[in-house]
């Protein structure tokens, strides 16, 4: 066992969850200002500059509120499922390649946790285990309103699930790999996967906005219909809990998404620069989170523009729309690249 | 590695005696998925990391939620699972076992079992296992897909309400 390395990844392993928990901190802040300039108001602004602390003093207020658990809930399952929705929100961190390596003293540190060779089946996999999250706490409150918002949850989730992974399986055929890193490796410069796939990228997105449970797709916790949706009894830490997986899910997303289409930390013509390795690896990175703020921006946008789907108009998007596409996408990516390897 | 598969064992007999002898069938569920996820991890000691996940995704993700949601949507609970009588128990046990003892005692000389593909390191891979299905298994392969479409054709078919046929 190399001592250095397994202490490298704990320490880079604790970064990468303090800065997701952070971004995710600072999106509720994004997300009020966003909705507020779209609105044409204010924001919040009274907690220090800017109102620069309002996440902050939500967190302390979270913190605060009384704890209820309802007698007819059952208790192990109601705390299981914050806990669920949390834990997996925050374990899909580890196969994103943030950056490129550094070089400290001579020895090589790659700014990626676990390189897997089936990286982005496994990101799959933690986004299919979170729909227990939902689903768990909305059946343990024992409401009626949290059971039909965790039905609800778990059918759109399943349903998109499908299309997303027929979106990825074209994306699969185009690079040649499931590996992450290999992925935004051949994306190198202006070589994004985009302009391959302009039609996996919609399918794709679609889908990552129905995974996430964000506008317009965000019937599970519909208030019109359903109080709050699944976590209608949830109250103090555990709905802050509910609520943070959600935005750390919208970070993951965008981070997902900026690096299977949008080349992750590759930035367009940075071998013309001629600059240091550790230099370009750091300015990588600070281009990759800047895809992101891009995207998560994306996501507020349209939250705040486009109105809520009906339940029926959802489902007929995902199967009669959405499933077809990604079918079609795959059949036409297949064949194309049937006939040029061939030739 | 010895610590790692022990643990993973142990995890995995203990939930999946808890799927049998928990009463309310959520919680079985749960320990069910407990297992799988125990099961996931014995496919990456196995070093067959695409196999783990997809045990993940179709098993744990896909299957168990389809489990849980009738679960849920039945509310079953302990008053509609038949009680059997005590007699009816014993017996049942008896005879099981008797049964179990027969089928050991028959397969256990009979034949040995020999891998027919020895064992490697890379055999749980993507392009092994993608290079395995499409040249030695193709003809099954492509049955079990077509097993597959069948099955969802049916299942629609059984979805339609009878009007819109």
């Amino acid at each position: 066992m190399d001592w250095t390395i397994l202490i490298y990844k704990t320490i880079f392993l604790f970064i990468i969850l303090l800065v997701t928990l952070l971004v995710a901190m600072y999106s509720t802040y994004g997300e009020r200002k966003v909705a507020a300039f779209m609105q044409d108001r204010r924001g919040p602004n009274r907690a220090g500059p800017f109102g620069l602390l309002q996440p902050l003093a939500d967190g302390v207020k979270m913190f605060m509120k009384e704890e209820i658990i309802p007698l007819s809930a059952n208790r192990v399952l109601f705390i299981l499922g914050p806990s669920i929705a949390m834990t997996t929100a925050l374990l899909t961190g580890v196969v994103i390649p943030w950056g490129g390596i550094i070089t400290i003293g001579g020895r090589e540190f790659s700014l990626q946790i676990a390189d897997l060779n089936i990286g982005i089946l496994y990101v799959f996999a933690m986004v299919s285990i979170g729909v227990y999250g939902i689903m768990i706490g909305g059946w343990a409150s024992n409401n009626k309103y949290a059971l039909y918002g965790a039905i609800r949850a778990a059918s759109q989730m399943i349903s998109y699930e499908l299309a997303m992974g027929m979106s990825i399986v074209a994306l699969v055929i185009t690079t040649g790999s499931l590996s992450l890193h290999e992925i935004v490796a051949q994306q190198h410069g202006m070589n994004w996967n985009i302009f391959y796939q302009p039609l996996g990228f919609l399918i794709f997105l679609t889908c990552a906005f129905a995974e996430t449970n964000r506008a317009p797709f965000d019937l599970p916790e519909c208030e019109t219909e359903l109080v709050g949706g699944y976590h209608t009894e949830y109250s103090s830490m555990k709905l802050g809990f509910y609520l943070f997986a959600e935005y750390i899910n919208m970070f993951i997303s965008s981070a997902v998404i900026a690096t299977l289409y949008f080349g992750g930390y590759n930035m367009p013509f940075i071998d013309q620069l001629g600059l240091p390795q550790n230099v370009v690896t750091l300015l990588g990175t600070m281009f990759f989170f800047l895809k992101i703020f891009g995207m998560i921006f994306l996501f507020m946008w349209i939250r705040w523009t486009l109105p809520r789907f009906r339940y029926d108009q959802l489902m007929n998007l995902g199967w009669k729309g959405l499933i077809p596409l990604a079918i079609f996408n795959i059949l036409a990516t297949g064949i194309y690249y049937y006939f040029t390897e061939l030739s | 590695m010895i610590f790692l598969f022990f643990l993973l064992s142990a995890v995995m007999v203990v939930s999946a005696l808890f799927v049998v002898f928990s009463k309310n069938p959520v919680n079985n569920v749960i320990y069910l998925i407990v297992c799988f996820i125990a099961m996931a991890g014995h496919y990456i000691l196995l070093n067959a990391q695409f196999l783990a996940v997809v045990h993940l995704i179709v098993y744990t993700g896909a299957i168990m939620v389809l489990f849980l949601f009738v679960i849920m949507l039945l509310n079953l609970n302990k008053a509609i699972i038949p009680q059997k009588s005590k007699t009816t128990r014993i017996m049942a046990v008896i005879t099981g076992g008797l049964f179990f003892l027969v089928l050991l005692a028959a397969t256990r000389q009979t034949f040995e079992i020999l891998p027919r593909y020895p064992f490697t390191s890379t055999i749980g891979l993507v392009k092994e296992i993608g290079k395995t299905l499409f040249n030695d298994f193709l003809l099954p392969f492509e049955m079990s897909s077509v097993l597959f479409i069948s099955a969802m054709v049916g299942a629609v078919m059984f979805g339609k309400k009878d009007d819109a046929v």
